[in-house]
């Protein structure tokens, strides 16, 4: 792999992470970070229809009418979120009946459109691909860090597995009932942009 | 974005071609995917309906939680049998294509409630029950599906009752859309093991079954504890099994049912 392409691939990781830099994406990240599955088949989902909506928009990028771009980069995420739906629904019921509104959500998830806006309209397929996968790992990290520590302390378990025995299941950690709601996100997400900013300070915004 | 030569080649019949391209291309995979799953789609639903009511009866233990396994244990032992609710009467019908969310929603197959503690707003006129029977052949438990609202939105579930159909074997909610950690609480194993045994029904046949805020007292063969923090969750509960267990839900099949079996019928 050339450089070029790791570059792609990694950079959204930490150094231009959708998430914790370009601020793209809260919303899902609030919602689906409850468990740590969740957040998983959530970040699988998303790296799915950036990349392949990645790949298919700059495939036609110089055959979309301008004046009707957006309109039609809409129609390819909106059809892959529809797949992904489906196929989570056949192989992963379980969990699609937990995500499944937040699996339509992707359609509206800033990031897909973001990146094919911004640099699938502009970019070669196969890099453009890779752009995706890295915007949807760099999401799934966040996702995952948010989910670790909202499941750990929320519910205590991981992946279902019980780690801190809850007080109701006769152990002795008392759940704390802020982190089991969405909004208890923000603080996490926060934290994390903090955190991503005292290691790399050239992320910081000029004033 | 698009380059200046671009610009120059766009036409009206140029854009109005390339979206209708995109637009069947885009139907198309969406249509075979859909097509495509749709019967793997259906065996999970059933699937995931089964593992509930086998649940709700006792038996999941016994088959495990192998999808073959359940399949042929629910085929073994559970009769699916569609009643009127009002008349209480078993009728004709298959019940593997009743759905009652959507009767809920057809305006032929259900009434408006005027009373309507449980907060579904309309309720299906026919509903199916569960007869689940021993190895002699005869009914031990009979599951009966419920649905009322919660805190956020309609949740739906199974009571098992004993053959006595007063007697609490399980209460096991299948799809709830309840606050993780609070209201969700209906789903730990802790709270569903204080349901076996709590009775529906008082001496004059009201179904007084209910969730009591600070714990049912030793003893109180109708109280259930309430979930600590999910106040309302816990009243939708009570209502949801008041209301499918009176005279508007189950109440007439009930009274049948026991009236044809007190005298040693159905085996």
């Amino acid at each position: 792999m050339s450089s070029d392409a790791k570059k792609v691939l990694t950079s959204p990781i930490v150094d231009n992470n959708p998430i914790a830099l370009q601020v793209l994406g809260i919303c899902s990240a609030l919602a689906v970070t409850s468990s740590m599955a969740n957040a998983i088949v959530m970040s699988l989902a998303v790296i799915l229809v950036t990349a392949f909506s990645n790949l298919f928009i700059s495939m036609i990028r110089n055959f979309i009418p301008s004046s009707v771009r957006i309109i039609v980069q809409m129609a390819i995420i909106a059809s892959l979120v529809i797949v992904v739906d489906q196929v989570l629904k056949a192989f992963s019921y379980q969990l699609s009946k937990e995500l499944s509104v937040f699996v339509g959500l992707i359609i509206t998830n800033c990031i897909v459109m973001g990146r094919a806006e911004a640099f699938a309209m502009k970019e070669k397929p196969v890099v453009s691909f890779l752009d995706g996968i890295g915007n949807g790992l760099g999401y799934g990290a966040i996702l995952i860090t948010v989910a670790f520590f909202r499941e750990l302390f929320g519910f205590g378990t991981l992946f279902g597995i019980e780690i801190l025995p809850l007080i109701q299941n006769d152990g002795w950690y008392q759940a704390n009932g802020l982190l089991v709601l969405p909004f208890s996100s923000f603080f996490i997400i926060g934290l994390i942009i903090w955190a991503i900013r005292q290691w790399k300070p050239e992320q910081v915004e000029k004033d | 974005m698009s380059d200046s030569s671009d610009k120059n080649k766009e036409t009206f019949g140029k854009t109005v071609g390339f979206v209708f391209i995109v637009c069947v291309v885009c139907a198309i995979l969406v249509s075979f995917s859909a097509v495509q799953l749709k019967p793997l789609q259906v065996a999970n639903k059933l699937l995931d309906q089964q593992t509930k009511i086998l649940e709700a009866s006792n038996l999941l233990e016994a088959s495990g939680k192998d999808p073959k396994s359940i399949v042929a244990t629910f085929n073994k032992y559970v009769e699916a049998k569609m009643i009127d609710l009002a008349s209480g009467e078993f009728i004709e019908g298959d019940p593997v294509l009743f759905d009652e969310r959507r009767n809920a929603r057809d305006s032929e197959k259900s009434e408006k409630l005027e009373n309507d503690p449980a907060g579904i707003s309309r309720q299906s006129n026919d509903a199916v029950v569960y007869l689940v029977r021993n190895d002699a052949g005869a009914v031990e438990t009979v599951v009966l599906p419920i649905v009322g609202s919660g805190l956020w939105d309609l949740m739906y579930g199974y009571v098992g009752l004993e053959a006595d159909l007063n007697t609490i074997r399980s209460v096991v909610y299948s799809d709830h859309r309840e606050t993780p950690g609070l209201g969700a609480e209906v789903m730990n194993p802790k709270w569903k093991a204080l349901w076996p045994g709590k009775k529906i029904y008082n001496d004059s046949g009201e179904p007084v079954i209910k969730l009591v805020k600070g714990g049912a007292k030793a003893g109180d063969v109708h109280g259930v504890d309430a979930l600590s923090g999910a106040t309302l969750t816990s009243n939708g509960v009570t209502r949801t099994l008041q209301f499918w267990f009176s005279k508007q839900g189950y109440g007439p099949f009930i009274e049948k049912y026991l009236a044809a079996n007190s005298n040693g019928g159905m085996k």
